[in-house]
């Protein structure tokens, strides 16, 4: 076994350094991983299923030609914050969610490598959520499409605030992205559990990482232009304006440098998610481990090179459309690499056909369609064709329903019951998928006639006698047959709260770390901090892998919040980490952050005055050591 | 036994280059500077875009922007010197090299400011003006975030927070200080030397 239990630990000593204070200061100021993975995912599915919900609405209109409920501009603001929504509040923060949550008991810490960093990367995206879905209250939201795309976003054609919000919104949340993302690659590197060496740890880790890689360098360029287009729109510049020596192509360029890596950013880590889970029900571990973990790496570095060619070698035009046909045919190494590794896995293995495992096939058919069909955007003429068609919209979502929703889902029966303590329902679970794997086909299959068929994209109602209506009216069935299966996701998952049997430990009979501890964890995650000795901990014995015995004896680590620092590759233990405590510094700056961008938003400068000041003097406090080292007192008893 | 021996052996928050506090100032520093690489690439394509000639304003004279780069490539040397003093141990140069970085980056702001002020255009004029503030402007935006850091790494100094052991916040501050210093070389031969090429 790995986990060394030598020395006893005593877990109330460990529980009293590590508990978040109770109360609604311990609720504004945890920093515990687990709390914050477990907000993460609540917040990411609650816009979820608010995009959901305008999916609905938009569908209900165009389940019939000639139907009005919904003026034009409306249906603007609709498409606009469902596409916003899906992307950018829920399919990567979901991801998030189970990385802060999986992550430190995955590689055996205790902790984020900066905890206080975390939380204020959860606090600013539900505060950015907070601030772009305010446009909704005031009926101005976004309206031009999830990529914005100028002129047509500009001042003079789009007065009101509702492309400020965006443009605002999403400089707000890429500062939530980035800094998460720096905290996942210091994570990976610095926190694992002595012995880890890179090549034993779960895919997870790989996928997250090569997507925070992406995200130090990418995010950016969302920030720069949405920033310009805010200065354009706001103090009159002209960076997009043709007439005075700008250039509307320059938006494209800044915003897909962005989006065309986005695609890696939201598939890399559910790739990562379904390489854990499934070995776990193929009873086997992973074929190719090293070709999965390789393949998410390269696909970060590749990816930018092909954007590079893609945007200078073929030039702009169909850029747009073009997209996520590239896009999702580079995402094809990836994801062909570990289709294959897992279908090895799954054939040399014993396969146990559970409801996560369900949904990993369902990733499966969903993302070979979605691929065909985006290798035959591919060719130009049949893309002029489908331009901006229907067609497009069914290639989009069956690209994003597969590699992230039906992996998430599958991973919500996985560790949710490490999370909450209770086994979800393998009988609903079933209806579950069942109702989402043929609604999702349902609804959006036929998307692909109705483009054929000459349905452009994005518009708010149809004529009668087009030829669209049967596809349309299927569309939307199979659009309600989805919701139902979400629905009854939620009816299971508040059912399991109360009615789900203990999960106890290892309820799937998992290799990774996680699950060596009770179900929820404690708050201090390992009473003694494991060392690990190969890939699968938990299977060591069974596979007959691990040297027996030997093995240094790990020290508890109980004076204190502690955790090891180890070396990057081989994971050899360099340090002790002191790891702070709970803090209010996160909630405020983020809280400072929303003042400045409603400042921004509503050109109230005091106001914004009033929020950066707040930021820095915060920032002060934050740093500002709460032990202070000098020559006179030593850090701690054992200090050299 | 073992155990005990592992915890003799390692230093608690060690604190040095390999540490994360480290690690996350790199990557912030990296994120950073793709962020100005992205404001460059802007005023690059809009250069390679521009109908007349570029820029349309005239080539930006040297004689403050040229002084003010001597003056910022000195601060960072400064800097280095008062980082090298609290390595080993010499509280009084850490002071000193912090305190002539403040004033010498506060000096490049002012002249910064003397520039904006004789310039015959204005973000709103043309893209020019625009890519012009906003490219100068952000990186001032990171000088006066350097020079606050200086401040409260400078208090910590008089204070006596740091040692020739302990002083990642010094270090850190330092780096981000030199990185601020590379941008605006890139950012001067971008903006004034390459309008002199062609
Ligand atoms: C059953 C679930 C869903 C339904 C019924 C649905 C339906 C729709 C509809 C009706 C549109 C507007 C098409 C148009 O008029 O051009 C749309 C656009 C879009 N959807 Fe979905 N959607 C669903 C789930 C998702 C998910 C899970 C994602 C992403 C993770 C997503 C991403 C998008 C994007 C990016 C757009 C384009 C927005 C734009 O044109 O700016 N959708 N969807």
């Amino acid at each position: 076994m790995a986990i060394t239990t030598a020395p006893t630990a005593s877990t109330d000593r460990l529980t009293t350094i590590w508990e978040t204070s109770p109360g609604l200061y311990g609720i504004l100021a945890s920093v515990d991983h687990k709390t914050i993975g477990k907000r993460y995912l609540v917040t990411a599915f609650v816009f979820f299923l608010l995009g959901g919900l305008e999916a609905a609405v938009m569908r209900w209109q165009l389940t019939r030609p000639d139907t009005h409920l919904l003026a034009p501009e409306v249906y603007n603001q609709l498409f606009t914050m469902h596409g916003v929504t899906m992307i950018f509040l829920f399919a990567s923060p979901i991801l998030s969610g189970f990385s802060n949550y999986l992550w430190p008991l995955m590689i055996g810490a205790r902790d984020m490598a900066f905890p206080r960093v975390n939380a204020l990367s959860y606090w600013t995206f539900l505060m950015s959520g907070i601030f772009l879905y305010s446009s909704v209250v005031i009926g101005q939201a976004p309206d031009g499409g999830w990529f914005a795309y100028v002129p047509m976003t500009e001042q003079a054609y789009s007065p009101g605030l509702n492309m400020d919000f965006y443009a605002l919104g999403m400089i707000f949340l890429a500062i939530s992205t980035t800094i998460g993302a720096i905290n996942f690659v210091v994570t990976f590197f610095k926190l694992r559990a002595p012995g880890m060496s890179v090549n034993r740890v779960p895919i997870i880790l790989w996928g997250t990482l090569s997507a925070s890689i992406m995200i130090v360098f990418a995010a950016p360029a969302l920030t720069a232009s949405c920033i310009l287009l805010y200065f354009d729109r706001r103090f009159g510049m002209h960076f997009f304006d043709a007439a005075n020596g700008g250039h509307p192509l320059l938006w494209q360029h800044l915003f897909w440098m962005f989006g065309h890596p986005w695609v890696y950013i939201v598939v890399l880590p559910a790739i990562g998610l379904a390489s854990d889970m499934i070995p776990t029900f193929a009873r086997r571990p992973l074929a190719g481990y090293t070709f999965v973990a390789l393949s998410t790496i390269t696909t970060a570095i590749l990816g930018f090179g092909v954007w590079v060619h893609h945007m200078f070698a073929t030039g702009l035009p169909q850029l747009a459309t073009t997209f996520f046909s590239a896009a999702s045919m580079m995402i094809t190494i990836p994801s062909g690499v570990a289709i294959l590794a897992w279908i090895a896995t799954l054939w040399y293995g014993r396969p146990v056909l559970k409801t996560p495992l369900l949904f990993m096939a369902g990733f499966i058919v969903l993302f070979v369609i979605g691929g065909l069909n985006g290798v035959m955007t591919a060719p130009v003429p049949f893309d002029w064709q489908l331009t901006d068609s229907y067609f497009i919209v069914a290639h989009i979502h069956y690209v994003l329903v597969g590699i992230n929703v039906f992996p998430v889902f599958g991973a919500f029966y996985y560790w949710l019951p490490k999370m909450t303590g209770h086994m979800l329902s393998e009988r609903l679970g079933r209806w579950v998928f069942a109702l989402m794997f043929v609604g999702g086909n349902l609804a959006f299959f036929p998307m692909h006639i109705a483009g054929m068929l000459g349905m452009p994209r994005r518009i708010y109602t149809y004529q009668a006698g087009l030829g669209w209506d049967t596809v349309n009216l299927i569309t939307t069935v199979g659009a309600y047959v989805f919701a139902v299966g979400v629905g009854l996701f939620l009816v299971d998952f508040f059912r399991s709260l109360r009615h789900g049997p203990l999960a106890g430990n290892n309820p799937w009979d998992g290799s990774t770390l996680e699950w060596s501890v009770s179900s929820p964890p404690p708050s201090y995650n390992f009473a003694v901090l494991p060392t690990v000795r190969s890939r699968y901990p938990l299977w060591e014995d069974r596979l007959g892998e691990a040297p027996r015995g030997g093995g240094a004896a790990v020290p508890v680590l109980d004076d204190g919040r502690e955790t090891f620092g180890t070396s990057a590759l081989d994971s050899d233990p360099e340090e002790v980490l002191r790891m702070p405590d709970d803090s209010l510094w996160p909630v405020l700056v983020s809280l400072a952050l929303l003042i400045l961008f409603y400042g921004l938003l509503l050109s109230l400068w005091w106001m914004a005055i009033v929020g950066v000041t707040g930021v820095m003097v915060l920032m002060v406090g934050w740093f500002w050591p709460s032990r202070i080292p000098t020559r006179e007192t030593a850090l701690s008893p054992r200090e050299p | 036994m073992a155990a005990t021996a592992l915890l003799d052996r390692l230093p608690v928050d060690r604190a040095d280059a390999r540490s994360p506090g480290r690690w996350g100032m790199v990557l912030l520093i990296t994120t950073e500077a793709s962020f100005f690489a992205y404001l460059l690439f802007s005023y690059f394509y809009l250069a390679s875009m521009a109908r007349g000639a570029w820029p349309p304003t005239g080539v930006p004279a040297l004689q403050l922007a040229l002084p003010n780069t001597v003056i910022l490539i000195v601060s960072s040397g400064t800097m280095w010197w008062g980082e090298v003093g609290i390595r080993n141990g010499n509280q009084g140069r850490l002071r000193l090299g912090l305190l002539v970085t403040l004033v010498l980056g506060l000096t490049f702001l002012t002249i910064q400011g003397v520039e904006y002020s004789r310039k015959t255009f204005t973000p709103a004029s043309s893209a020019y003006g625009s890519l012009f503030f906003t490219i100068t402007g952000f990186h001032g935006a990171h000088v006066f975030a350097g020079l606050l850091m200086n401040v409260v790494i400078q208090v910590r100094a008089w204070l006596g927070h740091f040692t020739a052991r302990r002083h990642l916040a010094v270090s850190n501050i330092a780096l981000y200080w030199h990185f601020v210093d590379v941008v605006w070389i890139v950012v001067f031969a971008s903006l004034y030397l390459t309008p002199r090429l062609g």
